[in-house]
């Protein structure tokens, strides 16, 4: 509604109107006042023009550290949003405020299940003992050196900083040592990866070997060569390619990748897209964010092969907002390959158009569902979308769109190098290739670890140096809180998809977290329960109402309730959640919790709280 | 609705976002379709925000435009020749007229860019479905019809009318003002717009209704305050108008009405006409209060029905003027049902023939012509144009002369005036004061940045401002990108700022309209008042 205004009395200030005019710029406002008696405006360039609401927003956080009413305001005129519809954006993400800052740095500490082991709610205490603007914050990806903490800054980018040196956790370190690093305004460099130098590496082997800022260097370590390949052998044939590898969705679902870009592909004559996500908000999940910290130019290759063999013009990769190196240095990438030629109207002579535009997520976790990730770089709040239609025929745009996560399409560079047969030489039948694990909690080398499909959960435990001395394994959570709870039984399990789908789990996006004897299971658990509370997009009732009824039942059994006494309302919950909610967060909602009470891990741990209550 | 099916939509003096909220949610329904909009206005209104290309035409030039934009058509080769051929007559005739009306001579008199009307001449007429929807931005000029027939041109050109999501669409100010006309509540026509001077057609109706029929037209409006001035109107019957607030020129009209012999008045609240009538009939409302039929303006024939019992001593309509009729000595009238009376038009106007009070209730609104029990209803007028050869009457091109407001601008009054609306308030306010609105400021003349810089007049200043015929004082509200020269202003509240003491009094002499949107005016800064600025605004 062009007419209607926010109702704000003050006006933007002139940063915000910079920063504004900056993140629109390429477009520019709706309405162009060609002449005294000549405007123009309208539908079409509003609607043309909607999906910049994210960047400007973004922007007016970065300027003046808050959304402020008169910022917004002027971000409604030039895009001509109804400013109610915007404050409803605006309000749906974590990193946006709309306070008036009190600092003008804003310090993110992850509390969640990984980092609370490791001295997180110590940290976030002393940190604003010490003066600092502190928010608890769910996961942020750095789960190998927690606790993590990024540093939301005003005018300036943003920082993630490690508050442990050893990955022994909070309060080995003496605090001054995370404010030092803060006050340093630098990101800490990520850590080593643990395979370092293992020639078993695929999809990590450039990790922490070449220069990520260098697109010489990249090229040195056979980059582009797999574009160079697609181009001499079609779409498809790349397509046909990727399907006889048996490639599926890394994200979680594992939905055959050939499968769905033949469905884009088939889609002629309309405009398509590809998309990336990169959204990788998983508790527990950093995989992605090292492949692109580490071998940032990788993703931007294989999102050029992959547009061009199903006939999308039009690159779009969705990041999240808590990832500031990442974001950093692929922002680079894609500058260095439209300055070689590697993306744009000609890409690498070619003679075909593939444009990229990297979007930042804000702070949720729903985003990482693909159709709510349409609507964010759509610029409407990300709730996600009833299916079908399906993105392939009506997605980003409602135009036909391949959605692929980070780790999937960097395996596409291998597949189209090596070819699909070859590829499909490696890990088991019906997993075809390697994986990336993300080991966390009591394991002594946290990281990402790349195995080929088939290795056990032993396996991989053991890789990541085992449990520490003199403490006992006693769960894993495996894929996240979206996945569920195993115990020391399953340990022998391969972790393929077919295997964990028999055992009743899943691979997730691959999280492999492990606790001991000693971990707080009831406070891990109602944790991942705030957690769906707090990241419901509340679109639907069953997941809006149930997650809090879900989180509620935790904190009773934490205050001395039993599992007899919830365990009706719990299986009802979970059942209402998985039939009803619309998307995938509020169908898994539950099955952590419910694992979690089939391993005992409740009921032990409240014998220990009754414990406490009678003392 | 058509709208949300055609390709282009021409909003052409036309605010429907402020005057025609609901027929506008459909047009945008249309743009959220793919329409494209276009706005002509002399202002950017409300609705031109919403338009993919607004033109800002001077005030009184829209046959200028209209000529303009049909030489470009026709030089273009964009014209539907085979339509013309078939369906219209005087085109060659009209292809000379409009010769001088280059788009630089059009550009130069209209002050719109010569780009924008050629891109508005080609996306008309290359469209596939294209309307042009006109208010009062069109008709409240001194040449009000010429004006629409300018724009009637345009249709027929291109042959955009006749045909589903193709039109002219005049849009009508309350639910059932197209009912009123349809039921022979105009001066020249009877029921079904049945001409009144037409031997045949009254004697159908003398002897459906056993009475005597005055064989000439009435009087319309203005021609009444004419007839009031020359005393030749005595008494008036006054349902449902508020002359005292909305005639052009007002204190005129209050002196005509004083001069009557007997003023009644029928309405649903105590108007200001009311306070000067010599009988005031308090009436039902046309909705809520009333069962029968209203007519929208797509010649929807729609039932209503009574929700309440009207308060107090307020009547049905109805019942009052037939009661009326019994004590002037005709007690045949008898006290009939809605659906008597509408059984009864049915027998008498052949367009509403098929539409039987029980299809209405069945079908949910039948639109007119329904001649017949099996006619399904007529979505769109004038098809027969398309039929080959086309049926009926031909349509004739209209060369019609562009001539300015009769209110001209000199030096003693420099500004153009327009009168326009607010979105929450209705004409006088007589339906829309009792409600307190969110977003109603009071009157106020809104002037450009530039006119005020000249004048050394402030934003809530309130100043005298004069026209040829009275004065009166009211605030000014200063607004960016108004064009220079124009001013305009509602005229919701007349009880504390009369506008219409300073509209014209020209008329266009083919509709009785007055020249609401062209007045000419002054504004002159108030003595110098100690204690200060006077607040803005007036209180609603």
């Amino acid at each position: 509604m062009p007419d209607l205004h926010f109702g704000a009395t003050d006006e933007a200030t002139e940063a915000e109107q910079a920063a504004v005019a900056e993140a629109i710029a390429g477009f520019g406002a709706v309405t162009i006042r060609e002449s005294e008696r000549l405007v123009h405006a309208g539908r079409t360039r509003t609607r043309e023009r909607r999906h910049l609401l994210l960047p400007a927003l973004h922007a007016l956080q970065r300027a003046a550290g808050w959304i402020s009413p008169g910022g917004l305001d002027h971000a409604c005129a030039e895009l001509e949003v109804p400013p109610a519809e915007a404050y409803g954006v605006a309000t749906f993400y974590h990193l946006f405020t709309h306070e008036p800052p009190s600092a003008t740095d804003t310090v993110h500490v992850c509390d969640d299940v990984a980092c609370r082991l490791f001295g997180a709610v110590g940290l976030i205490d002393d940190l604003r003992t010490e003066g600092h603007h502190v928010k608890a914050s769910p996961c942020l990806g750095q789960c190998e050196r927690g606790p993590a903490v990024m540093v939301q800054r005003t005018g300036a980018p943003d920082l993630t900083v490690t508050a442990t040196a050893d990955g022994a956790g909070y309060g080995t370190v003496a605090p001054t040592e995370v404010l030092v690093a803060i006050a340093d305004a630098t990101s800490t460099p990520s850590v080593e990866l643990p395979q370092a130098g293992d020639r078993g590496l695929r999809l990590l082997a450039r990790v922490g070997v070449v220069d990520p800022t260098s697109l010489e260097d990249y090229r040195a370590h056979g980059g582009y060569r797999a574009l160079e390949a697609s181009l001499a052998m079609g779409g498809d044939q790349v397509i046909a390619e990727i399907t006889a590898s048996g490639l599926s969705g890394r994200g979680g679902a594992a939905f055959p990748t050939g499968v769905k870009w033949r469905g884009v592909a088939e889609q002629e004559g309309r405009p398509r897209h590809l998309v990336c996500n990169a959204d990788e908000s998983e508790p527990g999940t950093f995989k992605d964010r090292v492949v692109m910290e580490g071998d940032p130019f990788s993703l931007v290759e294989a999102m050029t092969v992959a547009g061009l063999a199903i006939g999308a013009e039009q690159g779009w990769l969705y990041i999240r907002g808590e990832y500031p190196v990442a974001t950093g240095r692929l922002v680079h990438a894609i500058s260095e390959a439209y300055a070689a030629g590697l993306l744009g109207a000609d890409v690498a002579g070619s003679g075909v158009r593939f444009d990229l535009t990297l979007r930042s997520g804000a702070g949720a976790y729903i985003c990482g569902e693909e159709t709510a990730l349409f609507n964010s770089i759509e610029g409407f709040r990300g709730e996600p979308r009833n299916k079908p239609p399906f993105p392939t025929t009506h997605g980003l745009f409602g135009e036909p769109t391949a959605i692929n996560n980070v780790e999937t399409l960097v395996n596409v560079l291998r597949v189209v190098l090596m070819g699909g047969e070859a590829y499909a030489a490696d890990g088991t039948e019906r997993s075809p290739g390697t994986k990336l694990f993300c080991l966390s909690g009591r394991v002594n080398r946290p990281g990402t670890y790349e195995v080929e499909f088939g290795a056990t959960l032993r396996d991989l435990i053991d890789l990541a140096g085992g449990v520490p001395d003199g403490r006992e394994l006693r769960t894993v959570m495996l894929g996240g809180a979206a996945g569920n709870f195993v115990g020391p039984d399953s340990l022998d399990m391969p972790l393929t998809l077919e295997d964990t789908r028999a055992a009743g789990a899943s691979l997730g996006s691959g999280v492999i977290m492990v606790f001991d004897e000693d971990d707080d299971m009831v406070d891990t658990v109602r944790r991942i329960a705030e957690f769906f509370r707090d990241e419901s997009c509340g679109q639907c009732v069953p997941c809006r109402v149930g997650t809090v009824r879900q989180e509620e039942v935790l904190v009773r059994l934490g205050r001395g309730s039993t599992i007899d006494d919830e365990r009706v309302l719990l299986d009802d919950l979970a059942a209402v959640m998985k039939d009803a909610s619309i998307c995938g967060l509020g169908q898994t909602a539950s099955g952590a919790v419910r694992s979690a009470i089939e391993l005992g891990l409740l009921a032990a741990a409240v014998t220990e709280a009754d414990k406490g209550s009678t003392r | 609705m058509e709208i949300e099916e055609a390709d282009i939509i021409v909003m052409w003096g036309s605010n429907a976002r402020n005057a025609h909220p609901i027929f506008f949610h459909h047009a945008l329904r249309g743009v959220a379709n793919g329409a494209h909009m276009w706005s002509v206005d002399p202002r950017r209104t409300g609705t031109a925000k919403f338009a993919d290309h607004w033109l800002g035409l001077n005030v009184g030039t829209d046959i200028g435009l209209a000529h303009g934009v049909a030489r470009e058509i026709i030089s273009a080769g964009l014209t539907d020749d085979e339509f013309i051929a078939n369906a219209t007559t005087g085109y060659e005739e009209f292809v000379a007229f409009v010769e001088p009306w280059t788009l630089e001579h059009t550009s130069v008199v209209t002050g719109v860019p010569v780009e924008a009307i050629r891109d508005l001449a080609h996306a008309y007429a290359t469209a596939d479905k294209a309307q042009i929807c006109w208010t009062l931005g069109i008709t409240e000029h001194h040449t009000g019809v010429d004006n629409v027939q300018s724009l009637c041109n345009l249709s027929l050109l291109t042959g955009h009318v006749g045909r589903w999501g193709s039109g002219l669409v005049p849009l009508r100010g309350q639910n059932n003002v197209q009912g009123g006309g349809d039921m022979g509540a105009l001066p020249n026509k009877l029921a079904g717009f049945q001409d009144v001077e037409d031997d045949d057609v009254r004697a159908k109706f003398e002897a459906a209704w056993d009475c005597t029929i005055a064989p000439t037209n009435g009087w319309n409006l203005t021609q009444m305050f004419e007839a009031m001035g020359r005393d030749e109107l005595k008494a008036v019957y006054c349902i449902g108008e508020n002359p005292v607030d909305s005639e052009a020129d007002a204190s005129h009209a209050r002196a005509m009405l004083e001069r009557l012999d007997m003023l009644v008045v029928q309405d649903v609240f105590m108007t200001r006409t009311a306070e000067m009538a010599d009988v005031v009939f308090p009436a039902a409302l046309g909705w809520a209060e009333s069962d029968g039929t209203a007519t929208n303006s797509e010649r929807r024939v729609q039932r209503i029905r009574a929700a309440v019992p009207p308060p107090g001593e307020a009547r049905q309509e109805v019942g009052i003027i037939n009661d009326l009729a019994a004590a002037m000595g005709d007690g045949e009238w008898g006290q009939p049902t809605p659906e008597e009376l509408w059984e009864e038009l049915r027998t008498v106007s052949p367009m509403h023939g098929g539409m039987s009070w029980d299809r209405l209730e069945a079908e949910g609104g039948i639109q007119w012509p329904c001649p017949t029990d099996d006619h399904p209803g007529s979505p769109f007028l004038h098809g027969r144009l398309w039929e080959r050869p086309a049926q009926g009457r031909l349509a004739p091109f209209s060369c019609v002369e562009d001539r300015p407001p009769l209110d001209v601008l000199t030096d003693e009054f420099p500004l153009r005036l327009t009168t326009v609306r607010a979105l929450d308030s209705y004409n006088t306010g007589v339906q829309t004061e009792h409600f307190a609105s969110p977003i109603r400021t009071g009157e106020a003349l809104s002037i450009s940045t530039a006119d005020a810089a000249d004048l050394g007049v402030a934003d809530g200043e309130r100043v005298t401002v004069s026209s040829r015929r009275g004065s009166i004082t009211m605030a000014i509200e200063v607004e960016e990108h108004l064009a220079v020269g124009l001013c305009h202003t509602t005229f919701h509240f007349p009880e504390t700022t009369d506008i219409n003491q300073i509209t014209s009094d020209a008329v266009d002499p083919k509709s009785g309209t007055a020249e609401f949107k062209a007045a000419a005016i002054r504004i002159d800064r108030l003595p110098a008042v100690v204690g200060g600025p006077v607040p803005a605004g007036s209180s609603a």
